[in-house]
């Protein structure tokens, strides 16, 4: 069987899966009697065409890139990490926790804190999976799952019986204290020439662009790095050559909860300054479409949340504009996961038929 | 707590076991096929909006019933599609899924309806209605057996009936039946049911159409008996408590519906905080009884309640020789 060249595998297999993705995206959206066309220029319109609209396309992004970096880490040991969602929202639980316990002084240093609180406390939702992995042999996948579910049901009783303030209605935190408020993109010299209006993207952007060189010389120049992603490739050659199993599952997934529970300064203590229920908004979910999109390369990955920060700021104004419900971008998600994910082998399949074409035409005209 | 908040209880826990066990029957057959499906959420919101449309439309909850087997079969098609014949990703394929119905419901209801993406109110002819046993109105004054009989067996629509006959029918065909034998067989080891020179994707997608199947029937249940329509999320995790329980009953029909209505008694109990409250004489948080499925589930998972061993080959997409 002819192999792709390798330039193909990297840009073209996800580049047509995109397209797949899209052209039956606005299949659907004909289907439900709407114009494509019209969709697509209104979500370009607001998500890319002022300041303000990439103000709000970058701070999904941000979300997008810890989520997606997370999902990564894990896929790179050869685990499925679906509990993104819960270890978000369980971050956001350390954030509101840090934040809320000190006056803090300024913004830096409780910006410091709260990370680390997130940190640990997304790389704690994710550890009792991880050792169930590691020593019980029970499935990440189901485990992470019924853990996002227990974060939901923690956090609906976090929220309503012991930080909510009294009188207050709705189950949410108190608002956290100056000191632990972010400064916007608009706060930030420099920035502020672009970013005139106040915008939700925060500071937290330039966390998560770091993440990402950080995720990649973890992987690529890294003992460490390497112990995972060979044992990830091949648990056997990897125990053959001395890696310790349940060192690296438990680890790989340590990270990978710890960046999925870092989201949260993005949006718990950038944008919202206090823990709302279900404060992740499904973007713990997203981050197996922007992995998967993003071929499980950190660059990758921040051009794939660019790419879903995009989608879900155009399709938030698809909801404000058009009659089309701002489910569509659920759609769209969907449809990426299973042309990037699981149908990865279809595209790949015509991909080779087409080079193979290619190529004898390029050898007759040789002959 | 007296005798009759007791047969309350008890006749919410067979209402609500009902979807978890036909969604925990359906994964039943995808899984010891060796086709992992956490698309059981999806297949049944699928299901649930098309049954609660076309029964809208038509009037006949029958109709609607028919519409959410169709749905469900479409996503369980794709859901072959992408692991049988492309051999893709088993879980990836799932959550796709799962994600492409949460959405296509909301749009294609709001599109028929202008509802808000739910589907107008049913009644009558199109809701499955309570059908009363015979002999439940002769009998509810004999003590105890009585308002049991009354109060908690008779009473549902006839798809509760039908979930609980599907549990023998499902013993029968997985270990009386040769079609049986070859669909466990299968997701053992497909490698000898090659071998044997029987169809191994012929058989999974078999496994899958019959997951499509009795998906179908839950969500239409949801949307069509349980409630009258559809609404957005309507399934609510539901999907997933299934696939919980079909661990906790490590893949054996009679022990699935066990799980299924431990697991129903449990969401029965998050309706009826006060009467927890009485029994265990201390105020339990909702959200903890909410949660108790999914810890139970973990704690099996974990080995502490008796191992459970998934079928061998499950997940594992079958390569014939090159």
């Amino acid at each position: 069987m002819d192999r792709l060249p390798r330039w193909a595998d990297i840009t073209l297999v996800p580049l047509v899966s995109l397209l797949f993705a899209a052209a039956i995206s606005a299949l659907v959206l004909l289907v439900i009697g709407q114009s494509p066309v019209e969709a697509f220029k209104v979500m370009v319109d607001g998500a890319l065409g002022s300041p303000y609209g990439w103000g709000y396309t970058l701070y999904y992004a941000t979300s997008f890139i810890f989520t997606g970096l997370a999902v990564t880490v894990a896929f790179h040991a050869g685990l499925f990490n679906i509990g993104g969602e819960g270890q978000a929202q369980l971050g956001g639980l350390g954030v509101a926790l840090v934040c809320l316990s000190l006056p803090w002084p300024h913004w830096t240093v409780a910006l410091i804190a709260a990370t680390m609180g997130a940190a640990l406390f997304g790389a704690a939702w994710a550890a009792i999976p991880a050792y169930l992995q590691a020593k019980r042999g029970s499935h990440i996948v189901i485990t992470t799952i019924m853990f996002n579910y227990i974060a939901a049901a923690l956090l609906v009783y976090v929220l309503v019986d012991v930080l909510r303030p009294t009188g207050q209605m709705d189950p949410a935190s108190a608002r956290f204290p100056a000191g632990a408020q972010l400064p916007a993109l608009n706060d930030i010299p420099g920035f502020n020439l672009i970013f005139q209006r106040p915008v939700p993207a925060n500071v937290t952007l330039l966390i998560a662009l770091a993440m990402a060189v950080v995720v990649w010389a973890l992987l690529w120049r890294t003992r460490l790095g390497y112990q995972i992603r060979a044992f990830g490739k091949s648990e056997a050659a990897a125990k053959y050559a001395g890696i310790n199993p349940v060192r690296i599952t438990i680890i790989a997934m340590l990270i990978s909860g710890g960046l999925a529970g870092m989201m949260s300064i993005n949006n718990v203590m950038g944008e919202a300054e206090r823990l709302l229920q279900n404060s992740s908004e499904g973007a713990g979910f997203i981050g197996i479409a922007v992995a998967l999109m993003g071929r499980n390369h950190p660059f990758g990955v921040v051009l794939a949340a660019l790419l879903f920060g995009f989608l879900y700021q155009g399709g938030a104004e698809l909801g404000l504009w058009t009659n089309i419900p701002i489910e569509m971008r659920i759609v769209v998600q969907g449809l990426v996961i299973l042309f990037t994910g699981a149908l990865d082998m279809m595209v790949r399949m015509m991909l080779e038929r087409v080079f193979r074409l290619f190529r004898t035409t390029k050898a007759l005209r040789a002959a | 707590m007296d005798y009759a908040t007791l047969l309350q209880v008890l006749d919410t826990t067979l209402r609500l076991a009902t979807p978890l066990l036909l969604a925990c029957l359906a994964g039943l057959y995808s899984e010891r096929a060796g086709i992992f499906d956490i698309g059981l959420e999806g297949k049944m919101l699928a299901a649930a909006m098309s049954a609660g449309a076309v029964a809208a439309l038509t009037g006949s909850a029958w109709a609607g019933l028919l519409a959410g087997i169709g749905a469900s079969m479409l996503f369980a098609l794709l859901h072959g599609i992408a692991a049988i014949t492309f051999r893709g990703n088993q879980l990836i394929s799932g959550v796709a899924l799962n994600f492409l119905a949460s959405g296509l419901t909301v749009l294609i209801a709001q599109a028929l309806f202008q509802q808000g993406g739910r589907t107008p109110p049913l009644s009558g002819p199109a809701r499955f209605n309570a059908i009363t046993l015979p002999g439940a109105e002769a009998l509810r004054d004999v003590p105890v057996v009585g308002p049991l009989y009354y109060e908690v067996i008779s009473g549902h629509s006839i798809l509760v009936y039908m979930a609980f006959l599907i549990v023998p029918l499902t013993w029968w065909i997985l270990f009386r039946t040769r079609f049986g034998l070859r669909l466990r067989a299968v997701g053992e080891n497909p490698a000898a049911v090659d071998t044997a020179g029987i169809s191994v994707v012929g058989l999974r997608f078999a496994a899958v159409g019959i997951t499509g199947i009795l998906c179908g029937i839950a969500g239409a249940y949801m949307a069509t008996a349980l409630q009258a329509g559809f609404g957005r999320e309507m399934t609510a995790g539901r999907g997933y408590i299934a696939l919980a329980a079909l661990i906790f009953a490590k893949w054996r029909p009679v022990a699935a519906m066990w799980a299924c209505l431990l697991f129903g008694f449990f969401q029965a109990l998050a309706l009826r905080p006060d009467v927890v409250q009485a029994v265990v004489q201390v105020r339990v948080p909702v959200p903890l009884l909410d949660a108790l499925p999914y810890m139970l589930t973990v704690l099996v998972l974990a080995g502490f309640v008796g191992k459970a061993i998934p079928p061998r080959a499950g997940g594992q997409p079958y390569v014939k020789e090159r």
